[in-house]
């Protein structure tokens, strides 16, 4: 037979292709196994300091065991709050200008301006507020906090409705001003509510985004380890709890670092995960 | 598209440029404002092709509002720039070249910025990171696009992109509290037996294992940027045209041929630009890599086990002490060097992808 | 038949008349019989099945491919004709969730038994794709060579020189080429392309030669020098032919096979024999609706 003078490179060329798909396996099994490790250690460690005092009450004093982050979880809802209702507009008249309006250069600007913000450090969004809001106006505060959310928020919500808007056909545009609709009910009125789920969707997902985010809040908000409801002043957000516990030399800091993180995770990953879903849903229903 | 940003950028930057020179925030406010007004009088004008007179407001309207994203680019550069301008006019190019970092005037020692360590410790974990990520990445999107049936790697690699929605802060304490006392009693001795006797490798691992280092920065580093790099290299990868795969597959080659001789050789460009998102994220990165580098700004050593900073940990550590005018402002610069080098990171990366989308557009046409 | 007759029966056409009948076409053939010497494997098709996941593509060919002629497969869109020659060399199974069921005999020997290796069935058979797909990272001189680099030894490099120069001199390419063989792959024309690819299937001596709509993205001339190519291929290799273009299906092969989908797009080989007679006198109704235009 012809193939028996190649039998012995086929030979080694199949060892080499058993080799390489089994090192792309190895490589694979250690990406996914990274993922479990670090949840199951997030979960192990936290999960014994999770009870109804780690909700409601507020840390004690340096070295006193008991208390919780219930400030700390106030914080980060009260700043994402100011935050989304900051971003939402912003974001979503992006999204709408951009793809119900703009032709040109104007449009192009803008999108190009979304993708830059989006790929910014996070630090550096807090370095510009820092700079420009903390310093000169209002001092470490739960509104730099906000905007330095906003800032991140902003791109996300811009680029996901984006995306959603263009899913919907023209022709239901088209049959809305033929009927002599102006433009702007017709967005406001058919466009959006068809795809209002999504819009939805792409919100929760800044929002899951933004709830994690810790270092535009260090040089904002800064924290608090009391209850404050005021704007003007330092606020606590769950990320800087979790840091600051971790750094700190005590223990019970350190079990409560690990508990806010299992609780931040959970959060995120809910969100995360609801996204995921509506997503799918979506994609398939409008196909 | 970014050619003719910039023309836009230029024209509405020139009334401006005065205000790069002034120091305060307030002529930064004003001329934002004026650029604002600027930015949206002309969008207006382009809204006024439609007809309906509610049509032109509302369109005007959003037009306005979304000039404040261009508003918000731009604010970020004069701003950053017009803060640092105290700093880069009393230390100019030694900030990026001098190692020196002290805040304090004292008799002995004067005040001075030198920004070194932080950038030789941005580029080492940055470096660090993509060499651990980009091999894991890759491996994970040749198995997952090529190896595995769909039902395998679908689920897959959704649960390896999981990795991007940890928040950076859970990595840190993670990095913290397992991966620090890892690397210090075991994986760093161990590198230690072996490389120390080597002659170039072993300056490497010289020194005792503190844990909280640079290697340990890049370690954690790595796994935040796995992700990025992943998804990325898989739409690489599914973006090979079909006819170059069953081509080669036709003359009798193997699937890892395939791989290696039709798949990656079309498309290293788009390879090299996930590898430079990764790194762009990789210096962007803060609260994970502050928890686990050590923080302390000592002199720049071939060893990776010595603890380090870097940029973005430098500004998490000290800007709580920014008091005089000077800190400050050198804080604001280190905020401005981390802008300017991500962002041209990412430019250069989405270029890369995106010609190769065009050569795949062009084969395909 | 000889490898002038293809030329010789262009230049006896009238000027001018672009549109010939089919059975004109054929008939100036001649009869159709192997030629004397032939090298290539003969297949034999037996209860073929194809599916793209659920969806079926074929059921249940049966049909015999002989060396020393070149068959052709024909029949309107989606009719299941590329499915079918890429079962022959196991390259629809590529495709994710693509299955087969029933045989395909090479030679006596089942491709789709347990025990075979797709990739060396593939080695064995060459195949040309409808789009010219030469590799572009590599010149006109390493693209021929690509498939005796994968499967054989290394050789001495005056080895790999003679093989280029038979590969491009059997496809009438070499005169063209010669004094640009490190130039990249992607630098000729569409035709000139798709004659290296040729090139390329040959130079590793496979024993039967597919050529899935080979001319479909080429002009006329370059169309009418690959169906000149087939004439002088077919003596060494088993070709076999995928068209849309009855005429090219009449003037360049010897026997034909007409497949077509049913109501439940499923594709059935309808009618296979000497090229003459599915043109002229087929015995299936549907063969001859197809023909004459009426179908598809």
């Amino acid at each position: 037979m012809r193939k028996d003078p190649e039998h012995g490179k086929f030979v080694r060329r199949s060892v080499a292709g058993a080799l390489s798909a089994a090192g792309a396996a190895l490589l694979t099994f250690i990406s996914v196994a990274i993922l479990f490790i670090i949840l199951w250690h997030i979960f192990v460690n936290g999960i014994g300091s999770l009870n109804a005092d780690f909700f409601t009450k507020i840390p004690k004093p340096y070295g006193e065991t008991g208390g919780g982050i219930a400030q700390a979880i106030w914080g980060t809802v009260m700043m994402m709050l100011l935050a989304a209702v900051i971003a939402i507009p912003i974001g979503m008249a992006t999204a709408i200008y951009t793809v119900e309006f703009g032709r040109g250069r104007f449009a192009d600007a803008v999108r190009f301006a979304v993708e830059l913000i989006a790929e910014l450090p996070s630090i550096v969004v807090g370095v510009f507020i820092w700079a420009l809001v903390v310093r000169n106006f209002t001092g470490f505060s739960g509104v730099a906090g906000s905007l330095a959310l906003a800032v991140i928020m902003i791109p996300i919500i811009a680029r996901g409705v984006e995306e959603i808007l263009k899913l919907v056909p023209d022709s239901l545009r088209e049959a809305a001003l033929a009927l002599g609709t102006p433009r702007w009910k017709v967005v406001l009125f058919i466009v959006i509510p068809t795809v209002l789920p999504g819009i939805l969707t792409g919100i929760m997902l800044s929002v899951a985004r933004a709830a994690g985010e810790t270092a535009p809040l260090l040089l904002t908000a800064l924290g608090n380890s009391f209850f404050n409801f005021d704007f003007r002043k330092p606020m606590a957000a769950m990320p800087l709890q979790i840091y600051t516990y971790a750094i700190s030399p005590y223990d019970d800091w350190h079990a409560k670092a690990w508990a806010s993180t299992l609780v931040l995770i959970a959060i995120v990953g809910i969100l995360s995960g609801a996204v995921k879903f509506f997503t799918r849903r979506w994609k398939h229903e409008s196909q | 598209m970014s050619r003719s940003n910039q023309s836009r950028h230029g024209a509405t930057k020139a009334p401006a440029a005065p205000a790069a020179t002034a120091a305060t925030a307030a002529e930064v406010a004003t001329a934002a404002v004026a650029a604002t007004a600027a930015v949206a009088a002309t969008a207006a004008v382009a809204a006024t092709a439609a007809k309906d007179p509610s049509d032109r407001v509302f369109s005007a309207f959003v037009a306005a509002m979304s000039a404040v994203v261009i508003l918000l680019v731009i604010g970020f550069v004069l701003l950053l720039t017009a803060d640092s301008m105290q700093s880069i006019r009393k230390f100019g190019f030694e900030f990026i070249t001098g190692s020196v970092w002290n805040p304090v005037n004292t008799e002995i020692n004067r005040m001075d910025f030198g920004a070194l360590p932080f950038i030789f410790g941005t580029v080492v974990t940055s470096v660090i990171a993509l060499l651990i990520a980009t091999p894991l990445a890759l491996g994970s999107a040749i198995f997952v696009t090529e190896y595995a049936p769909s039902w395998l790697g679908k689920p897959v690699s959704f649960i390896i992109e999981l990795l991007v929605a940890i928040p950076s802060v859970a990595y840190g304490i993670w990095g913290l509290f397992v991966l620090v006392p890892l690397m210090r009693d075991s994986v760093e001795p161990f590198l230690q037996d072996i490389l120390g006797q080597v002659p170039v490798l072993g300056a490497l691992v010289d020194g005792p294992p503190f844990g909280q280092d640079l290697l340990t920065g890049g370690v954690i580093l790595s796994i935040m940027i796995l992700p990025t790099i992943l998804s990325l290299s898989k739409e690489i990868i599914a973006q090979v045209p079909r006819l170059q795969k069953e081509g080669m597959l036709a003359l009798g080659a193997t699937r890892w041929e395939v791989l290696s001789q039709a798949i990656l050789p079309y498309a290293p460009s788009g390879i090299i630009g996930a590898a430079m998102l990764g790194l762009a994220r990789a210096i962007g990165e803060t609260m994970a890599v502050t928890m686990v580098i050590g923080n302390s700004s000592s002199k720049i050593s071939a060893s990776l086990l010595t603890p380090g900073y870097t940029i973005a940990s430098a500004i998490a550590n000290q800007f709580t002490e920014a008091d005089s005018p000077v800190y400050f402002s050198a804080i604001v610069e280190l905020g401005l060097v981390l802008l300017l080098v991500a962002s041209a990171f990412n430019i250069v990366s989405r270029f890369l992808i995106a010609r190769l989308a065009k050569k795949t557009e062009a084969a395909d046409a | 038949m000889s490898p002038n007759d293809g030329q010789a029966m262009r230049s006896a056409a009238p000027e001018g008349q672009i549109m010939r009948s089919l059975s004109d076409v054929v008939q100036e053939r001649g009869p159709s019989l192997p030629a004397a010497n032939v090298a290539g494997k003969g297949v034999q098709i037996r209860k073929l099945n194809a599916y793209y996941g659920a969806h079926q593509a074929l059921e249940d060919i049966d049909f015999d491919i002989n060396p020393g002629v070149v068959t052709a497969i024909i029949g309107p869109s989606g009719c299941g004709k590329s499915t079918m020659i890429r079962c022959i060399n196991r390259m629809h199974e590529v495709v994710k969730g693509a299955t087969v069921k029933g045989s395909v005999l090479v030679d006596g020997r089942d491709i789709y038994a347990s025990d075979a290796n797709p990739t060396r069935i593939r080695r064995n058979i060459g195949m040309v794709f409808q789009k010219p797909n030469p590799f572009p990272t590599r010149s006109i001189y390493e693209n021929v060579i690509t498939g005796l680099r994968l499967n054989m030894k290394r050789k001495p490099k005056r080895e790999y020189d003679e093989v280029v120069e038979k590969s491009l001199r059997a496809v009438a390419l070499w005169d063209e080429v010669k004094d640009k063989l490190h130039a990249s792959g992607t630098a000729l024309s569409g035709g000139q392309q798709q004659r290296l690819c040729i090139a390329r299937a040959i130079a590793i001596e496979p024993e039967i030669l597919l050529l899935d709509e080979p001319a479909s993205a080429l002009d006329p001339t370059a169309t009418m020098k690959i169906e000149d190519l087939l004439f002088e291929l077919k003596t060494r290799y088993t070709i076999v032919l995928v068209t849309h273009n009855m005429q090219q299906a009449a003037r360049a092969s010897d026997i034909t096979a007409f497949f077509l989908a049913d109501e439940r797009h499923i594709g059935h080989l309808v009618e296979s024999g000497p090229t003459r007679q599915i043109f002229m006198t087929p015995t299936d109704k549907r063969t001859e609706d197809y023909i004459s235009g009426r179908l598809g």
